[in-house]
């Protein structure tokens, strides 16, 4: 099993998805250059957060470009395990491997919280060490976040149960008020048809240790790992 | 030959940044104004061997590919000289 964290220029969470994958989870794990053009015999691989080429044009635009994009294109439909985290979501749905797009946040302004976010399909190779309807508390930083999609769109997100969180109170109650950006339908991670590609705005790296605040995240990469192990042993 | 590619948010869809503009516009004492929507243009300059037909055909792909994003924003394409 080895994990490996794409670095584009502007990434600044690629170190936080290493530290979790080699130090929580201890799996082997490597950075990928963009400017790689092969993803090896990667297993899983980490889109991070952070701000690719600066945000320029839009957040994720100019990185959906970069030579590794192409196979993580190919990697993705081969059924490879792909998770974009905050930025890396906003790289996914610029390359069309997710629906929709990320826009500015209703409030204009960015922000740097902890949030409640609901699960909503346990169904995925991410998250089914999780309950359907668990309340995870993750942090989420950022500007762009407001998920926007075609009203046909977000109907097949749902009949096809991809919305994987959604943003909600402590309670578990998905409100408007307890929507931190404006995303419709308080999404906060979806993933494609195959749901082996996750995007979410919420950082589960920035929480998979109780030193940080919470733990909640890193039932993430536990999930991932073992499904990877088993299939490994096969 | 010159090129202007404009790109702006659907009409459907929110602009807060116009918004916050237009809320400030209105502070500041200007009247008359219904409402603000921010976009924005991108200069472009083409080698002088392209036809203005093969240009409008690259500057129409080059706006859907990578310059707006369809899914938010809508384009449209302005050559200088040329028929808008």
């Amino acid at each position: 099993m080895r994990f490996g964290v794409v670095v584009f220029p502007g990434s600044n969470c690629d170190h936080d998805a290493y530290h979790v994958i080699s130090k929580v989870i201890g799996q082997p794990v490597d950075f990928i250059w963009h400017k790689q053009t092969s993803l090896g015999e990667y297993d899983a691989v980490i889109l991070p957060g952070g701000f690719s080429y600066g945000d320029y044009l839009r957040a994720g635009a100019l990185a959906r470009f970069s030579p590794i994009m192409g196979a993580v294109r190919e990697f993705a439909a081969r059924g490879g395990f792909v998770l974009g985290i905050c930025n890396g979501f906003q790289i996914l749905c610029e390359s069309g491997l997710l629906p929709g797009a990320l826009m500015r946040n209703r409030g204009r302004r960015f922000i740097c919280e902890f949030v409640h976010v609901r699960v909503e399909a346990t169904d995925t190779p991410f998250t089914h060490l999780y309950r359907k309807g668990q309340v995870l508390q993750l942090p989420i930083a950022h500007g762009e976040g407001n998920y926007y999609c075609d009203p046909e769109t977000l109907a097949e997100l749902r009949r096809e149960n991809r919305i994987v969180f959604r943003y909600c109170d402590a309670q578990g109650r998905v409100t408007e008020a307890a929507n931190p950006n404006g995303s419709l339908d308080n999404i906060a991670g979806i993933c494609n048809r195959g749901r082996n590609v996750l995007g979410m705005m919420p950082h589960p790296e920035r929480a998979a240790e109780e030193i940080l605040g919470s733990s909640d995240g890193r039932a993430l990469f536990q999930s991932l790992a073992l499904v990877l192990a088993a299939m490994t042993r096969e | 030959m010159r090129a202007t590619v404009h790109v702006r948010l659907k009409k459907s869809v929110l602009d807060p940044q116009g918004q916050a503009i237009h809320h400030a516009v209105r502070t500041l004492g200007y009247e008359g104004i219904r409402e603000i929507r921010q976009g924005k243009f991108f200069e472009i300059e083409l080698e002088d061997s392209i036809s203005p037909e093969r240009a409008r055909a690259l500057l129409e792909e080059l706006a859907r590919d990578v310059l707006a994003n369809p899914v938010l924003e809508e384009y449209w394409v302005e050559i200088e000289g040329g028929t808008p």
